[in-house]
């Protein structure tokens, strides 16, 4: 029988925007490469705080420092994150990234380092991450209906038992969640080579296809064409996609787009780590197929939880967001069953249907939105990748 | 009903899928198309690794290779049916 979602409810935060976040995190905040070890002392002086360093911040300029700035207060905005400390070396780009954040509601600190130094700047810093702490941990759970949540996903270490199991389960979760309310995201325009022209019917208007179908047209034209070694310069399929089976581009893309179900459309074809703007339904979003890339623009979008088809078994974890690993394939279940979280090779041997597998996910989004940790936070997988458009000044 | 070693995804499809670690040469493999969970027999000609298509018809250089019910790629060298089919004899039609 049907599940019904109705009355369904986790227990979540309710944030300052009316968002549901699933986790609670204090997150100490680098604007920009060489505020990372001021904003990992501070982590490392109050406990219950995460640093997010990361690789970029300084030289940026136009649309690539407006992605950086999207990423930045996106990641802090994120409904995961209670509260935000962001330290950056100047104060100007350190301000723009605090007020984006403090637009949610939740309480943001700024701190800059110039002309104060790291030991200064990290005293001032620890004295508000450990208020902020304190604060945190006492906001209480409320019960939240399921159909609030935003949950993105992207497979990766591809191979042919994703497009049979792993990714048809994803794709069933968001035929069942979708029109009851929730937000879904999908994107890797690299991997859509090859079903392009059905990834573009599968928009809800002929507006969002045309949006689609220019992002695809442009990653063609800006990055494969003046870049490429041969055909998708030997990145796609990867060496691990070819040796779980998978052939060629196209025979993963339509594996792929498993993932977006039989009835879902998307209503719009986003930016890289723009937030919905459309109202409740499934997005695609322009991003990198590099799970760390990909996992972390969603991220910085709004998504509170990641779903993850893997085949040849992917480890990637995200700092904010629970990411959820699911699989198919029995020599990786077999080989490396520490990572996956929802085990689908039932599906392979017919001993479960796709049904029930998305079944099985809701109950592990359940789950995991109710405080489960994942494989990925069990196992410390943070990886935060920033998404860069070209070389800074 | 057992556990399938082969499985393909539509009935107009050329190629299916090993789902079973281990599979040998000779093997009398029972298929399962999941479209409309119909069945066949059919006997592997090589050691195929799970993961890996198999041809279900004899396949000659230029063919399309149809699977999901749509076009994948093109055959560039021969594969026999119950043989491999994978980067050796099989291409995408872009490049």
């Amino acid at each position: 029988m049907a599940l019904d979602f109705t009355n369904r409810t986790v227990n979540a935060w309710r944030r300052e925007n009316g968002r549901v976040g699933v986790r609670n995190h204090v997150v100490i905040l680098p604007v920009d490469d060489i505020s990372n070890a001021a904003c990992e002392a501070v982590a490392n002086n109050v406990k219950g705080t995460m640093a997010i360093p990361h690789a970029y911040g300084r030289l940026q300029f136009g649309e690539d420092l407006e992605l950086h700035f999207r990423t930045m207060i996106g990641t802090g905005s994120n409904p995961n994150v209670a509260a935000v400390v962001v330290i950056g070396i100047e104060p100007e780009w350190t301000k723009v990234i605090a007020d984006g954040i403090r637009e949610t509601g939740k309480p943001v600190a700024e701190f800059s380092i110039e002309q104060k130094g790291d030991f200064e700047t990290i005293r001032a810093a620890s004295w508000k991450a450990k208020e902020f702490v304190h604060w945190a941990s006492e906001l209480q759970k409320e019960p939240c209906p399921v159909t609030d949540l935003w949950i993105s996903t992207k497979c990766g270490e591809s191979d042919t038992t994703t497009g049979l199991s792993s990714c048809p389960t994803v794709g069933n979760m968001y035929d069942k969640l979708i029109p009851h309310g929730i937000y879904g995201c999908f994107g890797e325009t690299s991997e859509i080579t090859g079903a392009e022209h059905i990834c573009e019917k599968r928009a809800a208007t002929p507006e969002a296809g045309e949006k689609f179908m220019k992002i695809f047209q442009a990653y063609q034209d800006e990055v494969i064409e003046p870049f490429k070694t041969s055909d998708l310069s030997d990145s796609q399929p990867t060496k691990g996609n070819i040796l779980g089976g998978l052939t060629t581009i196209e025979e993963k893309a339509l594996g792929n787009l498993e993932k977006i179900g039989r009835e879902c459309k998307y209503i719009d074809a986003m930016g890289p780590a723009e937030a919905p703007q459309k109202g409740p339904g499934l997005y695609f979003m322009d991003t990198s197929s590099a799970a760390a890339e990909c996992v972390t623009l969603m991220a910085a979008a709004g998504y509170v939880i990641h779903t993850f088809p893997t085949g040849q078994g992917n480890v990637v974890g995200n700092p904010i967001v629970p990411v959820i690993k699911i699989s198919g394939n029995p020599r990786t279940l077999r080989t490396m069953s520490e990572h996956i979280d929802v085990d689908v090779t039932g599906v392979l041997s017919r001993e479960i249907t796709i049904d029930q597998a998305g079944d099985a996910l809701i109950e592990m989004i359940e789950r995991t939105a109710n405080g489960r940790a994942t494989a990925a936070e069990a196992l410390g997988h943070v990886e935060f990748s920033m998404t860069k458009l070209y070389r800074s000044a | 009903m057992s556990a399938p070693q082969l499985l393909v995804h539509d009935k107009a499809d050329n190629v299916g899928v090993v789902v079973v670690e281990g599979l040998t040469a000779g093997t009398d493999m029972l298929c399962v198309v999941t479209e409309d969970n119909s069945d066949f027999r059919l006997t592997v000609t090589a050691d195929i690794p799970i993961g890996h298509k198999v041809a279900l018809g004899d396949l000659a250089q230029g063919d399309t290779v149809i699977k999901y019910g749509e076009d994948i790629g093109k055959m560039v060298g021969p594969a026999e049916k119950g043989g491999h089919v994978h980067t050796h004899n099989c291409k995408t039609k872009r490049w």
